[in-house]
């Protein structure tokens, strides 16, 4: 079993008209055992910018807490907001940064981040923006729709079936929220309801999803 | 190991309060060549006067104005070596912005980039102030921009500002000549007008540079031809 399977995550962000929509499952487990069924993957950076993590889910927490480390420190630096473009640039660069395994007086420090990030944001003129990227940074740049996470197979079917493009935020949300709950009944390491952020250039609608709570 | 009394800072405060060294490095810009700047609607323009030490030197080797970025040039005032390790420092730390981010450095970044190795320079052991000023002209999504640096690592954004010999002149001419709506072509013209006031001899295309920066944000070297030197000058006001 892969480090990127222990405890399990279902990721996806669509594109709408002038919004986005991110969405993850809320389960966390060791192996096949679950632990909490309240679990946080996606995360806000700023009122039009959001970042999922999939993956590991030690890593994912420190990786976010990186993340907002850099970003406060741009954001009283350039006295602005990151673009999504840039964020994702960023993300890259720090995923990247830690590909190398170093060792130190014979001690092996450090390897990857172990997780699977999903950048989701509204650049300018409100223009939406998906991206995702592996362990190490390499970015994947889409119009429609991206997945990662342990279910992202049954994930890039559902999405290929139900992605419409240029939804309004309430048949996007629709779409997300089927998408991700019916994918995540094919997958045993992922699921347990979903927590669904729907983005348009004015609000940031948060929803949680019951879905087979079992 | 005997001479560790002396490895501290030499920009140590006098009594008074004052650091010495750096108002010795003003007094060397202050000497320098003067290089002047002016912020128009839409654009930037930067010019200095290029006096050479001798009539036998390749004037075509000497290039005073240089681009940082694409859409940022620089001009100084003062020792020449000098600005030259500063442009090299400029130039990575907008490489590094670059690569972090994969967007052009904003033109304020850069600056205080620029300002923060000026001031390492006043607080450090075994080194000395920078000996020059600097006129960063840059356009990016805030609009033109102008910024003056200072051997200290201050930094202030101009409409117009001039430095250099001829300070107090070239800054009272600036004084009468500037308007906000001036025009990028009428700052062009304005700029050499400012440095002919206080020019020894006859200005030529040679020993005077140019660097514009207009809405196409792309800095570039104006080179004018003897005519249009003499049009510009000519003109009446």
């Amino acid at each position: 079993m892969s480090i990127f399977e222990y405890n399990g995550s279902a990721l996806v962000a669509m594109v709408g008209k002038n919004c986005f929509a991110i969405a993850s499952d809320r389960r966390f487990g060791v192996q096949l055992q679950t632990i909490a069924t309240d679990f946080q993957r996606i995360y806000k950076i700023h009122e039009k910018l959001f970042i999922g993590l999939s993956g590991l889910a030690t890593d994912t927490q420190t990786l976010h807490q990186r993340l907002m480390f850099r970003h406060k420190l741009y954001e009283l630096r350039e006295d602005r907001d990151m673009k999504p473009e840039t964020f994702a640039s960023l993300v890259s660069a720090m995923l990247y940064e830690k590909r190398l395994v170093t060792s130190i007086c014979s001690l092996t420090v450090f390897g990857p981040y172990l997780c699977q990030p999903v950048i989701a944001g509204l650049g300018d003129d409100d223009k939406p923006f998906i991206c995702t990227m592996d362990s190490i940074g390499a970015k994947e740049l889409a119009k429609d729709f991206v997945v990662s996470g342990t279910a992202s197979e049954s994930l890039y079917g559902a999405c290929e079936a139900m992605y419409k493009p240029d939804m309004g935020p309430e048949e996007l949300f629709e779409t997300i929220s089927q998408a991700l709950l019916s994918s995540v009944d094919r997958d045993c390491l992922s699921g347990w309801g979903g927590h669904v952020y729907v983005v348009t250039p004015t609000e940031v609608t948060e929803r949680i999803l019951k879905g087979r709570m079992d | 190991m005997g001479d560790s009394q002396y490895s501290f800072s030499l920009t140590t405060f006098s009594p008074s309060g004052k650091l010495v060294q750096i108002e010795h490095a003003l007094t060397a810009v202050g000497s320098g060549q003067t290089s002047l700047g002016i912020k128009a609607s839409n654009g930037v323009v930067i010019a200095t006067e290029k006096k050479l030490p001798s009539i036998l030197v390749d004037e075509a080797s000497v290039q005073k104005i240089q681009t940082l970025t694409p859409n940022i040039g620089v001009v100084y005032s003062g020792m020449g070596p000098d600005s030259r390790v500063l442009v090299r420092k400029s130039r990575k730390s907008a490489e590094q912005y670059y690569r972090l981010y994969k967007e052009s450095i904003p033109v304020t970044q850069l600056v205080r980039e620029t300002a923060a190795v000026m001031q390492e320079f006043t607080q450090s052991g075994g080194v000395r102030p920078f000996g020059v000023s600097l006129l960063v002209a840059g356009f990016d999504d805030k609009g033109p921009q102008l910024y003056q640096v200072d051997p200290s690592g201050s930094y202030f954004s101009w409409k117009a500002s001039a430095m250099g010999k001829n300070v107090s002149n070239a800054k009272t001419f600036l004084e009468k000549r500037y308007t906000e709506e001036m025009e990028l072509d009428d700052a062009v013209h304005t700029a050499i007008l400012t440095l002919k006031e206080g020019f020894e001899g006859q200005i030529s295309s040679k020993n005077i540079e140019i660097g514009i920066i207009g809405t196409d944000k792309v800095f570039r070297q104006v080179i004018l031809t003897p005519t249009e030197i003499d049009d510009y000058l000519q003109e009446v006001e």
